[in-house]
């Protein structure tokens, strides 16, 4: 039997805003080599789950677990070498908006690594041609792009530093049927070569069947279905089936 | 009435957490010392103007109104040091802290407050970058360099404006309204608004900070956070010059 490497454990994790009780227990595993896609409507609390991994937020209970280590009670400075080993595609890309495309793909690379700036470009156009930019864009500002360049710039500053997890949260939204296969693309592809593990938050159909690996449903701060993507897109449990045809309250 | 009391309490709450956190940080590396000229270059050049002009405005108002008064009872000649030590001890550095803070932390409100709707914080923080090492400790470090600068600069032309008044519209002899200013004026009147601007940099530089991290609702918060940034500044200063001022009178002139 082989073992599987949990990168990303979930237990009983419970969140609430404002007496609004977003997460409910929710708990579920990561593994290496797999991208898992986490589904629900708007304001179901995906993006709450994200940022919990990520230790932007503090579940009000339960554990989260990355490469093995709780994170849940962490200080913000023990987790910043964690998060070094992560990435986040932010959903309209956060992307630094008084510096340039450059600017902002070499930021962690200038940040944590002490390189010359001819191999700061170089690695930088290298990380743009793989989401497939042109040198061009590089002294563009943010506001000059389109979203899904925006997007995709995102997604190369945050494979800067070669995570081994890359979060991705809405990836699609906002972008045109062609931008949003060529990010769906791009995620198979970083999965195929560049990380361990991709959690993607969406309620792109189109997109989980893409990418997904496994699927979860979060429907009323609990999972509805957690299990491989043909088993929970064809599940026939009736929240999951309402949810899927679009149908869910 | 609950609400409000428990939102007070919050905000000096997380203003001290802050302060803890900044202070656990300052040891830490980076040093970002780029980043602590270019704040340097922010706040204190182009508020420079701002600082001397009312400087050395209020100088001569204190000047003039001082002599119009204090002739009446025949103590003209004390002009001079009555205004040196109303403006080292005060005017010098509760003006510069009210005018160029309320400039310069309204401006990192706005501009923390606009990278944390954006999500360009949680950015930095996922790119295991840490924001208030980056963020915050430059631009204290830089207040803790600029407000006494500025008092200082603020402090000169305010005496030197009042001395010229005097000269012009009093007739005072230059070198004996000088000469009666040092005699009574000490180096401890000077060190005390000069320790006041210390921490009036750092309390306004803190409270910006903490507004603009704390900003909530997108644009229309933002603009909440930066009006609140301008009232919080000038009423930090002025209470906590108060207590400043007690203790500084326990220390000196027990």
């Amino acid at each position: 039997m082989v073992a599987v490497t949990a990168l990303v454990e979930v237990v009983e994790v419970a969140k609430r805003f404002d007496g609004n009780e977003v997460l409910r227990g929710v708990s579920f595993t990561a593994r290496k080599g797999e991208t898992l896609v986490v589904m629900g409507g708007s304001g179901s609390g995906k993006t709450v789950l994200l940022r919990l991994i990520a230790g932007l937020i503090r579940p009000d209970a339960g554990q989260i677990r990355v490469f093995g280590r709780r994170i849940d009670h962490l200080r913000e400075e023990e987790l910043l070498g964690i998060r070094r080993r992560m990435g986040f595609v932010f959903q309209g890309a956060a992307l630094f908006d008084s510096l340039t495309v450059l600017e902002n793909v070499a930021y962690p690379l200038r940040e944590h690594e002490r390189l010359p700036e001819r191999e700061v470009r170089r690695r930088v156009t290298e990380a743009l041609s793989r989401v497939g930019l042109e040198p061009d864009v590089l002294p563009l500002l943010p506001a000059e792009l389109s979203g899904g360049m925006r997007k995709r710039v995102g997604i190369a500053r945050a494979l800067m530093l070669e995570p081994e997890i890359m979060l991705f949260d809405e990836p699609t939204a906002g972008l045109d049927p062609t931008n949003a296969r060529l990010v769906g693309e791009l995620i198979r592809e970083v999965q195929a070569g560049l990380c361990d593990t991709s959690i993607v938050v969406t309620h792109d159909l189109e997109l989980t069947r893409t990418v997904a690996d496994r699927v979860a449903v979060l429907i009323g701060g609990r999972f509805a279905a957690l299990g491989a993507r043909d088993e929970v897109l064809e599940s026939e449990q009736p929240a999951v089936r309402a949810f899927l045809a679009g149908e869910a309250r | 009435m609950g609400a409000y009391v428990r939102r007070t309490v919050m905000w000096y709450g997380g203003l001290a957490l802050l302060g803890g956190r900044v202070l656990r940080n300052l040891a830490l590396p980076p040093a970002y010392l780029r980043h602590v000229v270019r704040e340097v270059e922010v706040m204190g050049v182009r508020s420079l103007g701002v600082a001397l002009i009312a400087a050395v405005f209020t100088g001569m108002v204190f000047a003039l109104q001082s002599a119009v008064n204090m002739a009446r009872f025949g103590a003209e000649t004390y002009v001079g040091p009555v205004t040196a030590l109303a403006i080292l001890r005060e005017l010098g550095p509760v003006l510069t802290a009210i005018l160029v803070g309320g400039k310069v932390a309204s401006g990192i409100t706005a501009e923390l407050g606009s990278m944390k709707v954006t999500e360009q914080i949680d950015a930095l923080r996922t790119l295991g970058v840490n924001y208030v090492k980056r963020l915050i400790v430059p631009r204290l470090l830089a207040a803790l360099i600029v407000f006494p600068l500025l008092t200082v600069l603020a402090d000169s032309v305010g005496v030197l404006g009042g001395m010229v008044i005097m000269h012009l519209e009093r007739g005072a002899d230059m070198y004996a309204y000088w000469n009666v200013t040092t005699y009574w004026v000490l180096p401890r009147d000077f060190l005390m608004g000069v320790g006041k601007s210390l921490v009036f940099g750092g309390l306004v530089t803190l409270i910006g900070c903490y507004n603009g991290l704390s900003t909530e609702g997108g644009t229309e918060g933002l603009g909440r956070a930066t009006t609140a940034t301008v009232v919080h500044v000038t009423m930090g200063v002025i209470v906590s010059d108060f207590f400043l001022t007690k203790l500084f009178l326990i220390l000196w002139w027990p």
